[in-house]
């Protein structure tokens, strides 16, 4: 791998210039030890195109801005290494978000609206008393909580969705585990008919065709498979008018 | 005139990490409009990165009982070397239990108390409280005489941000991502909000406000190696210096972490080197104990990284492209261990230096890590200089850090001060009202707009903004880091000032159309580089040693002489900051003994 000569094919387009025709442009660069597409793309841009568009913010796999389709699966650049991957490098943005330029997709808006159509806070009648002691929470759900929540946003999950890809409005497996993440939230008082309002439809559980390609793409790997069936078989036991003891069983997995 | 689209709203915040939405929060909960703006999707933002946890007294778990808020304000001062604001302080740790409780509230799902016995890393066994159970937990974090720092698993900065956005999205708070604040508007004497770069199109825009609060995080990108999200470049910090009036408190105060992982800077925890990891040199050989025959690896953080520092600079550092590293060898820790204890590192090893530690060295470097100076405010986040200007969050000095951090002390921060700045903010925008001169702002935009002009068309030089940028970053590195003198301090300063003077010709490569990503840059750096010379040169005339600020020809505290906060200022034209000073107020606990050094403080836990 040493002295290894890349080859990068970046897509190039900017929304602002039209007039232009969206093209591949190629870069070369020297292999260093510990490469990975966050050092190349930054060594690209200082070193060669200053107006390269990409975006990173953590660079570490914790903020989800970096994802893009890098040799035809979504992956975040930070956290791929150039020896993992043959000489060639092509690089696009991801599908489903807007472009905002070259690599770089507007995937907060995207996820801004999914948290509002999903509803994604606690639903609580309680409110703060700064005198009082915490209320108490078995650690163990606390965990399984946090484990539904550790989806960073990255949008790799949608951009390899054939569904998210066909049909604007489907919250994808990251809308379907965010909906869990608060199904198993007891301090959540939602019921399971106003969980199936949200996604009990075709925009929301009932649209995914289980192929999967969310699970495989998952740089958290969340166990999206499994979020996805636990949703869809809550939700159509509700729609079959099944009535839910209560909603503390609702455990995922 | 020139065409841009306003926006009017009666709280402005610039940045919406943990401090920026906490205040939004507290704003629109009291009735007022509230504009959020922030380079990225707020959920993106550094806050985010944050592991390891957050402190407040609450005494739930064994190693914690018997804490109280009087044990964290004892340790923060100590840990802050008596740099601190003592009366911020008090307000802060009696404000961080309730602000964990509201946390939980809103969402957080905060580790819990488990009863029963367990065995620390270490040997010794404790055991938990059956009448504790379910209560909010906590960890040990360095400098910290009780275990107080409260987490999420391995994502605390993660479940904070994203509640607290929950927040913000349930409230219908207005954000503007991908907006940029490149300046103040501002008549002398009050701030009237800012004009922002949109970084979708490129467009400029003017925010008007009857409050301005600066929550733009820190700027650990101003050095070439720093653990920091690579948005840190200190934006708020130099749009409020640029303004000539507001000063920047205590910019010399920098803290560095021994083992950020070379070339991508992700912070490698001292777990490994408290599990039995060792530093190497490219001969291979285990230097530390050359230097610190008792503790070795597990000297405290910042002598740790001084040792490193200065190997490297006898010329014992391993050449890179990124520049001299060291090793840390895990090896003999064995497949085992490494794949279980020490998981985590082992896979950031892995998936971003593509080195597998159970066979291979893990490159490393001291790096930065955390900014304890800013905008400095008063005690309630009122900005120095510029009325209806606010500032919270590590982009402010509010002074609780002083010189030098506690882990856990700053998510803690950015969440209190929320809640306390947030009210004030509240407060004084019921009582403000909004008036401004259409001629101020126009003049502020056509400001920026001919500054862009310059830059496009490299009518001031033909400059490269990555080259000025990687000069300034050197510069910092390798004079201004870990530890200091006169000598390279001086260096620092004359360099960075021709740096400085540099910056001000850049010219761009690009035609700078829509949302250039070198315009953004070319944007910056002159504000950059100022931030820079207030740290070199507020180091260079601190004469004493100071919690982080580590002076070799002034090894000790001076109490006498610098029991005081550096205030930097630019004055217009100027190619250096002012510096005056004012007094350390000591309310509660006098100067004394930090006891460090040994292993009481900083050597263990935290990020
Ligand atoms: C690796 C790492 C681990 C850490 N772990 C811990 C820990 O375990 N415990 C702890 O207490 N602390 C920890 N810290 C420190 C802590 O994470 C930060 O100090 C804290 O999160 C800062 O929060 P903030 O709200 O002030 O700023 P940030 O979270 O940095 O937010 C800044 C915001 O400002 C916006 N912004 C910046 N400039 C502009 C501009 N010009 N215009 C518009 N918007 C702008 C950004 O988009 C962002 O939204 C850690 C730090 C690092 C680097
Ligand atoms: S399983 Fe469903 S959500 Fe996942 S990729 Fe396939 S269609 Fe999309
Ligand atoms: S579920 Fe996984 S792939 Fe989808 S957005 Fe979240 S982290 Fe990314
Ligand atoms: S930059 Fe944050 S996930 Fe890649």
């Amino acid at each position: 791998m040493a002295d290894r000569e890349l080859t990068f094919e970046i897509f190039r387009y900017n929304p602002a210039k039209p007039e232009i025709k969206p093209q591949m442009q190629t870069y070369k660069l020297k292999e260093t030890t510990g490469m990975t597409i966050f050092v190349a793309l930054n060594m690209i841009r200082e070193e060669q195109d200053p107006s390269l568009m990409f975006d990173f913010v953590c660079r570490a796999a914790i903020c989800g801005s970096c994802a893009m389709i890098i040799n035809g699966r979504p992956k975040l650049a930070c956290k791929t290494l150039t020896r993992s991957l043959p000489k060639k490098i092509k690089l696009f943005p991801l599908p489903v978000f807007k472009l905002i330029g070259d690599l770089s997709v507007d995937t907060g808006t995207w996820f801004r609206n999914l948290s509002l159509k999903t509803e994604s806070w606690v639903h609580t009648s309680k409110t703060f008393d700064p005198t009082k002691q915490e209320e108490r929470m078995d650690n163990k759900t606390a965990l399984e909580i946090y484990e539904a929540e550790r989806c960073i946003e990255c949008g790799c999950c949608i951009a390899g969705c054939a569904t998210a890809n066909i049909r604007d409005e489907f919250l994808g497996a990251a809308g379907i585990n965010r909906v869990a993440r608060f199904m198993v939230d007891p301090r959540d008082e939602r019921t399971p008919e106003q969980y199936f309002e949200v996604v009990g439809c075709e925009e929301g559980a009932f649209g995914c065709m289980g192929l999967m390609a969310c699970d495989d793409n998952c740089p958290m790997e969340l166990p999206l498979q499994m979020q996805l069936a636990f949703v869809r078989r809550k939700m159509a036991s509700i729609g079959l008018g099944v009535k839910q003891e209560s909603k503390v069983k609702m455990g995922v997995g | 005139m020139s065409i841009y689209q306003t926006h009017i709203t009666d709280v402005l915040i610039v940045g919406a990490g943990l401090a920026g939405e906490r205040i939004a929060v507290e704003s629109a909960s009291q009735g007022h409009d509230v504009t959020l703006l922030s380079l990225v999707p707020p959920r993106r933002s550094h806050s985010t990165a944050a592991q390891g946890g957050m402190q407040a007294s609450l005494g739930n778990c064994a190693m914690g009982e018997g804490d109280n808020s009087d044990v964290h304000f004892a340790d923060t001062v100590k840990g802050s070397d008596w740099g601190c604001d003592q009366e911020v302080a008090r307000m802060f740790v009696e404000t961080a239990p309730l602000a964990v409780r509201e946390m939980a509230i809103w969402g957080v799902p905060w580790n819990r108390v488990v009863a029963g016995q367990r065995k620390l890393p270490d040997g010794r066994v404790i055991e938990e409280k059956k009448e504790k159970e379910g209560l909010i937990t906590a960890r040990d974090f360095g400098g910290t005489a009780k275990w107080r720092t409260c987490y999420t698993a391995d994502g605390t900065g993660h479940t904070l941000q994203y509640t607290m956005d929950s927040m913000v999205v349930k409230m219908g708070i207005t954000v503007h991502d991908r907006t940029e604040a490149i300046s103040l508007i501002h008549d002398g004497e009050r701030c009237v909000g800012v004009v922002a770069r949109c970084l979708r199109t490129g467009d400029l825009r003017v925010y008007i406000a009857k409050t301005t609060v600066i929550c733009t995080g820190g700027y650990g990108r101003l050095y070439s190696a720093s653990t920091n999200a690579v948005i840190n470049e200190g934006n708020g910090m130099f749009v409020a210096l640029n303004t000539g009036i507001v000063p920047l408190g205590n910019m010399e105060a920098v803290q560095f972490h021994p083992t950020g992982m070379v070339p991508v800077w992700i912070l490698i925890t001292e777990g490994a080197r408290g599990d039995g990891g060792y530093l190497l040199d490219k001969n291979l050989y285990r230097f530390m104990p050359d230097y610190e025959p008792k503790k070795k690896e597990l000297a405290s953080r910042d002598v740790v990284s001084r040792r490193m520092t200065q190997h490297m600079r006898a010329g014992h550092g391993v050449d890179s492209p990124y520049g001299p590293h060291l090793w840390l060898d895990i090896r003999h820790l064995g497949a085992q261990h490494i794949n279980t204890n020490l998981r985590e590192i082992a896979n950031i090893a892995r998936n971003f230096a593509g080195v597998d530690p159970v066979k291979d060295l893990i490159p490393v470097r001291p790096t930065q890590h955390y900014s304890m100076g800013g905008v400095r405010t008063n005690k309630d986040g009122a900005a120095y200089g510029l009325k209806n200007l606010f500032a919270a969050g590590e982009a402010a000095c509010w002074d609780l850090h002083g010189f030098n951090r506690l882990g856990g002390n700053s998510l803690a921060e950015t969440i209190t001060a929320g809640q306390i700045i947030g009210k004030k903010v509240a407060e004084f925008t019921k009582d403000a009202t909004l008036s401004y001169s259409y001629k101020l702002v126009d003049d502020a935009v056509k400001e920026q707009e001919n500054r862009i002009k310059a830059l496009v068309h490299g009518w001031n030089g033909k400059e490269s903004v990555y080259e000025v940028r990687n000069e300034m970053e050197k510069n910092l590195m390798d004079y201004v880091g870990i530890f200091r003198n006169g000598k390279d301090l001086q260096t620092a300063v004359n360099n960075l000032q021709e740096v400085y003077h540099r910056s001000l010709k850049i010219g761009l490569k690009s035609n700078g159309e829509g949302p250039n990503p070198e315009l953004a840059q070319a944007l910056r750096m002159t504000g950059m580089v100022r931030l820079a010379l207030c740290i070199a040169y507020g180091a260079l005339m601190r004469t004493e040693s100071r919690g982080s600020h580590a002076r070799e020809d002034y090894p000790k505290r001076d109490d006498t002489n610098w029991l005081k906060r550096t205030l930097a200022y630019w004055p217009e034209g100027a190619d250096l900051p002012e510096l005056k000073y004012e007094p350390v107020k000591i309310t509660e606990l006098p100067p004394g003994d930090r006891g460090y050094g040994e292993s009481s403080a900083q050597s263990k836990g935290g990020k």
